[in-house]
């Protein structure tokens, strides 16, 4: 069967319906939900604060530390609980996506911590994260930039998608399936994160860029919004 | 106050607040191009030409003559380190206590966990110095201490200090309000209790109008 039409009935450039909030963690220093459909994140920042040993200032700028953490009950099958070389991995490329936008050298030697949880999992989760961790940045009042935000493109079969789920990820007909994980910033639209998992003809992923132009600035538009203070529940997360 | 909300407005990093040349660029905002940009999330404030942010959230970010209050964490060679709850630990040096204290006997004045009245005398890249030279500046003893967001503390003190006289008045305690966040309240246990419900009333309602009337109202009933 070829791939015409997507199994959520979306359009191919259409998101999932979008949850978002600020202001979750009355703990922290800031704090945002996020969620696509139903892969939800929610992200902590602490800081900045002295940092720990001291061997790791840096005298110049501040540092980020970002935690991604799949939570147990966020898959089918139990996520076995702590790091893991993939949680790893998206926490570096979380930090990387967002230490170009943070105005790092206002704070040398200190550290901004970044806790990112995923509550419910279906595809595109470093993205939500992402998306929810540069929200909890700014609500932190953390000095900025501009926002980051990020989408997945997917190419299944032959067409591009945005915002891919796990039926989509695992597509197997035809060319199969590719995700294009990207992070653009709101203002200037510098890519700041970009994974590819499978396949892609270059023609093709130049309209992929293309694609995550378009869906970022949607997804920028919620972030906003929800900065704002609106309580953008399309998802229906917080029902 | 009214009419300055109406001019204010919430902005986020990157926005464009204004643009257009007649306009100058103040704390946290950026030129580029004829336009500001925010570079932090908060109230957009125009007043005149020069357009600034003003914090809404976030940590305490220590500015010269705050005064604050701090927890000793350590004690150094010519000093104390001071945890202010800010990006920073400060320093307190003895060449700032208010009286003189003997090189070796630094915790005759003042030990690690006692909390002080300090005033920031300098910041500078990576170090806040403080000072306890300054009236009503010392160590605090007895009481307790709470902490609210360092971004609520202009609404807790009210204007010329209203809303802080009013909590203080009618529930016999004294108060001693740090711009870190950190707020030292003293009396006797009932008063205390009271006084520490109000405050974090204060902040949770920070945005309400009328906030005076309702601290009153709480402060009048279930003596």
């Amino acid at each position: 069967m070829a791939y015409t039409k997507r199994p959520d009935g979306r359009k191919m450039d259409e998101l999932r319906p979008v949850s978002a909030k600020v202001g979750i963690i009355p703990n922290a220093d800031g704090s945002a939900m996020f969620a696509f459909g139903k892969t939800v994140a929610i992200a902590a920042v602490y800081g900045p604060k002295p940092l720990h040993p001291q061997h790791l200032q840096n005298p110049e700028r501040g540092i980020i530390r970002c935690n991604y953490n799949m939570l147990p009950f966020s898959v089918t099958e139990r996520a076995r609980p702590g790091p893991n070389r993939r949680s790893k991995e998206i926490g570096l490329v979380s930090e990387w996506a967002l230490s170009k936008v943070v105005s790092l050298e206002k704070f040398p030697g200190t550290v901004i911590d970044i806790e990112i949880m995923i509550l419910q999992a279906n595809a595109s989760t470093r993205c939500a994260g992402i998306n929810a961790a540069a929200m909890a940045l700014a609500h932190a009042g953390v000095e900025m930039k501009e926002l980051v935000a990020s989408v997945s493109i997917g190419k299944i079969d032959d067409k591009i998608v945005a915002d891919i789920t796990k039926e989509e990820e695992d597509w197997k007909e035809g060319e199969g399936a590719t995700d294009i994980p990207f992070s653009l910033t709101s203002r200037t639209e510098e890519i700041t994160h970009l994974q590819l998992d499978g396949k892609i003809q270059t023609h093709r992923f130049k309209e992929a860029i293309e694609a995550a132009k378009v869906a970022c600035k949607k997804v920028n538009e919620y972030q906003v919004k929800a900065l704002k203070g609106e309580v953008i529940d399309d998802a229906g997360v917080l029902k | 106050m009214t009419k300055e909300n109406n001019t204010r407005k919430l902005v986020v990093p990157g926005e464009v607040i204004v643009s257009g040349e007649d306009y100058l660029p103040g704390d946290f905002t950026r030129k580029e191009g004829g336009e500001i940009i925010a570079g932090k999330y908060g109230l957009a404030d125009i007043n005149g030409r020069v357009v600034k942010i003003i914090s809404v959230s976030g940590i305490f970010e220590p500015r010269r003559g705050n005064n604050i209050l701090g927890r000793v964490t350590d004690l150094a060679f010519s000093g104390w380190m001071i945890d202010i709850d800010g990006p920073y630990s400060a320093f307190l040096p003895i060449m700032e206590s208010p009286r003189f204290v003997n090189k070796n006997n630094l915790h005759e004045f003042a030990n690690i966990g006692d909390v002080i009245n300090a005033k920031i005398l300098s910041v500078r890249r990576g170090s806040v110095d403080l000072t306890l030279k300054g009236r009503g500046l010392g160590k605090l003893e007895g009481g307790r201490i709470i902490k609210i967001n360092p971004n609520k503390v202009p609404r807790v003190i009210g204007k010329e200090g209203s809303m802080v006289n009013l909590i203080k008045d009618k529930t016999q305690t004294e108060i001693t309000i740090g711009q870190n966040g950190y707020i030292w309240i003293n009396g006797d246990i009932e008063g205390m209790k009271k006084a520490e419900d109000a405050i974090n009333l204060v902040a949770k309602e920070s945005t309400s109008s009328g906030l005076t009337e309702i601290i009153e109202k709480f402060l009048e009933g279930k003596k």
